[in-house]
């Protein structure tokens, strides 16, 4: 990191505020608006950084002005650097960076909503997203933003993008699905069946869960965590947790952080198996899809066994986790998983063999790697396009570089690539299950939890089923929660459908859905 | 095609037997919160402990009394009150058919003398409890933005006794999501899975509300749904059912409060069934809806 700094700061000289360290391996650098462009752009080219997320805060009462921060991942290193710049209040405006960098773009437009803050440049300063009947001047994340009763509805249509031709036409389809799925509008121009463009409206679920994640009690702010996305609830719990044990200065007990990875992984388990499930559902393989959706039933009756929610829900807590395996809770645990895992083999092989299966993934939906590349994609979907980036391997947490994993990488990008990752997952979870429960070494699970120190911030992070999933929290002069910033891989994920559909036939997309399986509510929040 | 039929014939038959008031959740599980009025004092240790309003105080010095709320309308089974309990009187047990008509079926009170309480060492005063409004058990849907839009055909209410004749052993369902974490999504997903196989039932999911007979509605209705869940409502053909799923969806749960819900569908469409759980499980939601179709007392006789 020393050499990134030094870098940066021979580059950037004056421009820079200072250079501060929050914790072992998160390191921020405050710098001027006017640099920010270059700044940014001189860490991916220069310094091979990861762009991953940003996001503004309100700090008018304790700084007098906005913040907004720019959060990259150095791999080779480890380490997080996070870049400050200061937005004052007389001149809400800052330079927009999605011009360079596409994958900024919906994070700058939800700054624009949610604290009024302009991103001058952006090439589409729609909102994002409030609906067109939010009133106007209304920013819920300012400090100063209270409602009493009802917010107002004000009239407004949403401009969509249009394509135009001869024999072009428009198919809108949602918020309410024909299947049993979560609501978000898509809108398909095409020509024939195959389609010219997809554009996609969502937020409809959003809760406004970051506000109100403000000033909660730490324990009631991961039970919030767990309702982010209902299907990866432990791993926004534990991307929260680890942001809160940070805060806190504790340190998680050894046997807690063995509990955790066995959590995480069985996690995985039940999501992936249901994700194979519903592409094989999608294209009408009755047989498959039955066999798998028992499958993960057997997983999620494992899940309800070993800790008692069927999601895994109120596990993994602030300070350690809430129930300990007893040895013969752990050796259940491996002797279903090693039954399953034989079910799920015999399973898998069958699906594979059906020449009618194959002939709808092969090949449909693809995404290039310059695509999930150039859109900071994540997840399984990224790894299927060839990016080979986990954050459990390159940026270490709870106990994953004691363990053997392996990280499947497959070059196609399209559905049946998207699929063979996800069975790899699997196989490797099971593995590090296994792994886990035989070296997990006596002690306490859980630890007293400490208040959390004041005016400081930290990030927390895990490889959820869906991919990176980060967690940002800062407190305030109290000690209380000031900010909670959560960053879902579905936000991440969502913009590379797009592309994925493109000059596929209307009827595959649910398949080509259903292969990324993006959380609308993980990025509606 | 031969494997296929090898590993049918080997995997047997999977689906589980479902009868209300008889199945027992798998050991392990969970469930509902439950309070041993033997052992509870009345001390209001819990109240701070919960996320949500589940657990409320009402004290009324005049007549010396305290009541003590637990509404499974607002509990997320999240299990924090019973660490939080110095007496061990909050238990889990794994309860799960929990499903309601009305708001005020799902609230449970546990009087007690407050003077009493308060030579308790635990004691907690009123003013240092969090949550000390009585439950609210409004189920009236005049609130939401979009009520001007009903009909009165379709608030009709005495149709609704007349469904439960007419849809006999046939349910067709839409689900609505409006706006939950989808936790709900995969439970009710799971229904349609061969262990607990809804199609046996008669239940049967559909794709448009126009084919339903019964909207299945999770989350606790954001801002930005409303209008939709309205639409899905108004084309749902005359009679039909409402079962609002899951705690979100019953009274906003953990996200009451926010700018971006309006807290319970309820107050947007008129709703004949609860069912609390933060998700409920398959067979929950099985209990609920044959709540909604009065099979439940028919069953048990």
């Amino acid at each position: 990191m020393n050499r990134a700094i030094e870098a940066l700061k021979e580059k950037f000289g004056a421009a820079l505020e200072g250079i501060w360290q929050e914790t072992e391996r998160q390191t921020y650098a405050a710098i001027r608006k006017d640099s920010i462009v270059k700044a940014v752009g001189f860490l991916i080219q220069n310094l091979e950084m990861r762009f991953l997320f940003l996001f503004a805060s309100d700090e008018r009462k304790e700084a007098g002005c906005y913040r907004i921060r720019y959060v990259f991942s150095y791999p080779h290193e480890d380490q997080f650097l996070i870049l400050v710049v200061k937005v004052d209040e007389k001149e809400p405006v800052f330079p927009s960076i999605t011009p360079w960098m596409p994958q900024a773009s919906w994070h700058e437009r939800e700054v624009q909503d949610m604290f009024g803050l302009t991103a001058k440049g952006h090439p589409d300063p729609r909102r994002l997203v409030f609906h067109e009947d939010w009133p106007k001047g209304w920013h819920p994340l300012r400090k100063d933003f209270k409602f009493s009763g009802k917010i107002p509805r004000d009239k407004g249509e949403y401009p969509f993008e249009k394509v135009e031709g001869e024999g072009v036409f428009e198919v809108p389809v949602g918020p309410v699905h024909a299947g049993i799925i979560e609501p978000g509008h898509f809108r398909f121009s095409s020509a024939g069946e195959s389609i010219l463009k997809l554009e996609i409206r969502h937020f409809y679920t959003h809760k406004g869960t970051e506000k109100l994640g403000e000033g909660k009690d730490p324990r009631h702010l991961i039970c919030l965590a767990e309702r982010i996305s209902g299907d990866n609830s432990a791993a926004h719990a534990m991307a929260c947790a680890q942001a809160l044990e940070s805060l806190s200065g504790i340190e998680v007990p050894r046997r807690a952080q063995f509990l955790r990875v066995i959590f995480l992984e069985m996690e995985r388990l039940h999501n992936h198996v249901s994700d194979i499930a519903g592409v094989v559902l999608d294209v009408a393989f009755g047989f498959g899809a039955a066999q798998l959706m028992r499958i993960k039933e057997r997983f999620m009756r494992l899940n309800e066994r070993l800790t008692g929610t069927r999601l895994l829900r109120s596990i993994i807590t602030w300070g350690g986790v809430r129930k300990d395996l007893s040895d013969q809770e752990k050796e259940f645990l491996l002797r279903e998983t090693k039954k399953i895992k034989k079910d799920f083999d015999q399973t898998i092989q069958i699906i594979w063999n059906s020449s009618s299966f194959l002939d709808r993934v092969e090949g449909t939906g693809m995404i290039k790697k310059e695509i999930a590349e150039a859109l900071s994609g994540t997840g399984p979907v990224a790894k299927a396009s060839g990016v080979d980036r986990d954050l459990r391997r390159d940026h270490r947490y709870a106990v994953y570089p004691e363990l053997l994993f392996l990280v499947p990488v497959f070059d196609e990008g399209d559905v049946e690539s998207r699929l063979k990752v996800k069975i790899q997952e699997i196989y490797e979870s099971l593995k590090l299950i296994h792994e886990a429960v035989e070296a997990m070494p006596q002690g306490p699970c859980s630890m007293e939890p400490k208040p959390l120190k004041p005016m400081k911030s930290a990030l927390g992070y895990t490889e959820s089923p869906r991919g990176e999933c980060f967690h940002w929290i800062a407190t305030d002069r109290e000690g209380k929660i000031g900010r909670w910033k959560i960053q879902s891989p579905s936000f991440a994920n969502w913009p590379l459908i797009e592309y994925a559909v493109l000059e596929n036939i209307v009827p595959d997309f649910p398949v080509i859905n259903k292969s990324m399986n993006l959380s609308y509510s993980g990025n509606d929040r | 095609m031969l494997r296929i039929l090898k590993k049918n014939f080997k995997v047997g038959k999977p689906t589980l037997p479902y009868c209300p008031g008889q199945t027992q959740a798998p050991e392990g599980f969970k469930g509902s919160p439950e309070i041993d009025p033997e052992k509870c004092t009345g001390c209001g240790k819990c109240i701070a402990a919960c996320p949500t309003d589940a657990l409320s105080i009402f004290d009324s010095r005049q007549e010396d009394k305290r009541t003590l709320f637990l509404n499974y309308g607002d509990c997320t089974f999240c299990g924090l009150c019973e660490p939080a309990c110095p007496y061990q009187a909050v238990s889990f047990k794994g309860k799960f058919e929990l499903a309601r008509r009305t708001k005020k079926e799902l609230i449970l009170d546990f009087p007690f003398t407050l003077s009493k309480c308060e030579k308790d060492p635990e004691f907690v005063p009123e003013e240092a409890i969090p949550s000390k409004e009585k439950p609210n058990v409004n189920q009236s849907f005049s609130h939401g933005d979009f009520s001007s839009r009903f009909t009165f055909d379709e608030l009709s209410h005495h149709l609704k006794e007349k469904i439960k004749s007419i849809f006999g052993r046939s349910l067709h369902i839409r689900e609505v999501d409006a706006g939950s974490c989808n936790g709900c999504e995969v439970e009710i997903t799971n229904l349609a899975n061969p262990i607990y196989d809804a199609e046996r039932f008669g239940i049967h999911f559909v794709a448009s509300p126009r084919h339903a007979d019964m909207l299945l509605v999770t989350g606790p209705v954001t801002r930005q749904m409303e209008l939709a869940l309205v639409k899905t409502y108004a084309a749902t053909p005359s009679p039909k059912l409402v079962v609002a799923c899951g705690g979100c969806a019953i009274s906003g749960g953990i996200f009451r409060g926010s700018y971006a819900v309006v807290g319970g569908v309820d107050q947007s469409i008129p709703v004949d069934v609860y069912i609390p759980g933060c998700p409920p499980r398959p067979e929950a939601i099985l209990f609920g809806i044959f709540l909604a179709l009065d099979k439940v007392s028919r069953d048990r006789k």
